[in-house]
């Protein structure tokens, strides 16, 4: 039954966020969609996908170390502070999918979150 | 005599103070004491016996803004109402943000200071801390070890095994290898029908891993309790109450002492809810829970509480005046 659940939830987490492949990945870094994380709040607040598209997203720290996690989208990585992280998605089903730091980062961190609109 | 059945020896029932969950531990009816003796003497060198333990959680000394302009206050009418209860609670359990971090130089500490002030009135016979990430997160545990010594650590007490966890020192919503494996260990020395306590800050199941009320490895435990009959999980972190059940496992989540979060699932934002002056206690939770093993459901009462009014709070500012901090 575990076992059962199991399987159903990564087969549900698989539908909506595929891994890209590497043929998926988009060629050239300046298509990538660049995103700040700075002490409270991410830069574009809001980006859009497209569904079944592979996409980059290159996110940077510009202060401290953040996280940047979606559970939906399929990623959960640390921002080491100056270094840009780029980060393949390839979102299957439209809807509002929320980012949120999730290394701790001072008293404004629990409201540190974007949108990731996939149409 | 019919043999007595583990598991429906361990029954809890919880009476809320209004800022805190008080559990009570029933004990088996007379001519099952010694079967219950039997069973578990010897196990963890406990003999169960009927008592009482309050979780407090979410104190967030140091928080002073709109959500609660009264910082301590809830805090320490808690603490009155513990120690005007008969029986007294064996036990008060911290679950975690006891203190509102700072990164002024001092004033974490300074804060830290103030919350063992506040409950170090705590008229009972022990109290217990885990931290939360406001605690932890951003120097690993160091001012918290100071103060309390190991983030996670284990005791016995009559007949029940208690496991402090730490999902906040890593910075991230998690447990780590380390701690995974001195748990395994820890649990390794107990039989399946042992009664679990654990008591930790963040929820150790995806509640809303959006709103980060998630343990990212909590899968993991769940996994090393699985074995055990009777397993309870405390938390705090959430704000609101919150019962949920896997397996042989219930979970709980206390209120806080400070201010609450609105219930996620009404489609909201994840801001506090404001702040009523003339109810300062509203929705830092009245509440009752009587719940049971497996084939018994969980029973939440909200109950009204009176509020005694208070002559006043400590806060930060009166505990600097007063010299006892800088």
């Amino acid at each position: 039954m575990k076992i059962a659940r199991l399987t159903l939830a990564l087969l549900c987490a698989a539908a909506i966020a595929a891994p890209a492949s590497p043929q998926d990945e988009p060629a050239a870094s300046d298509s990538a969609i660049a995103i700040t994380a700075k002490r409270f709040e991410f830069q574009p607040a809001e980006i859009h996908l497209k569904a079944g598209e592979p996409a980059t997203l290159a996110v940077t720290s510009q202060d401290v170390t953040h996280g940047f996690f979606s559970r939906p989208l399929g990623f959960d990585e640390e921002l080491s502070p100056g270094k840009t992280v780029q980060i393949h998605v390839k979102p299957e089903k439209p809807g509002r999918y929320t980012v949120i730091c999730d290394e701790f980062c001072g008293s404004g961190h629990g409201g540190m979150k974007m949108t990731v609109v996939v149409e | 005599m019919k043999p007595l059945d583990r598991r429906r020896f361990f029954k809890i029932s919880a009476v809320s103070l209004g800022a805190g969950a008080l559990y009570r531990f029933a004990a088996p009816a007379l001519g099952q004491a010694g079967e219950a003796a039997r069973l578990l003497g010897g196990k963890n060198g406990e003999t169960p016996t009927s008592f009482s333990f309050v979780q407090f959680s979410d104190t967030h000394v140091g928080f002073n803004g709109p959500p609660n302009p009264e910082g301590t206050r809830a805090f320490e009418r808690a603490v009155e109402m513990v120690n005007a209860s008969s029986p007294r609670p064996d036990l008060v359990l911290f679950t975690g943000d006891l203190t509102h971090d700072s990164e002024k130089p001092g004033e974490h500490a300074d804060r830290m200071r103030l919350f063992r002030k506040i409950s170090s009135g705590l008229e009972v016979p022990k109290v217990y801390c885990v931290p939360g990430e406001h605690d932890a997160a951003l120097d690993g545990g160091a001012l918290f070890r100071d103060a309390f010594g190991e983030t996670h650590y284990s005791f016995d007490h009559r007949g029940v095994h208690f496991i402090g966890l730490d999902n906040v020192s890593l910075k991230k919503p998690a447990i780590g290898r380390e701690q995974l494996d001195w748990l395994r260990k820890d649990l390794s020395r107990f039989p399946a029908t042992t009664p679990i306590i654990v008591f930790t800050h963040r929820p150790l199941f995806d509640l809303r891993p959006d709103w980060e009320w998630f343990t990212s490895d909590g899968d993991q435990v769940m996994q090393a309790l699985a074995p055990y009959e009777n397993v309870t999980v405390l938390y705090g972190h959430i704000h609101r109450e919150h019962a949920h059940r896997e397996g042989n496992t219930a979970h709980y989540a206390s209120r806080s002492l400070i201010f609450a979060f609105p219930d996620p699932d009404t489609g909201v934002p994840k801001k506090p809810l404001p702040f009523d002056g003339t109810k300062p206690f509203d929705n830092l939770g009245i509440r009752r829970i009587t719940a049971g093993d497996a084939s018994q459901p969980v029973r939440l009462d909200e109950v009204e509480l009176t509020v005694k009014e208070h002559a006043g709070t400590i806060g930060m500012q009166q505990f600097r005046k007063e010299g006892e901090a800088l």
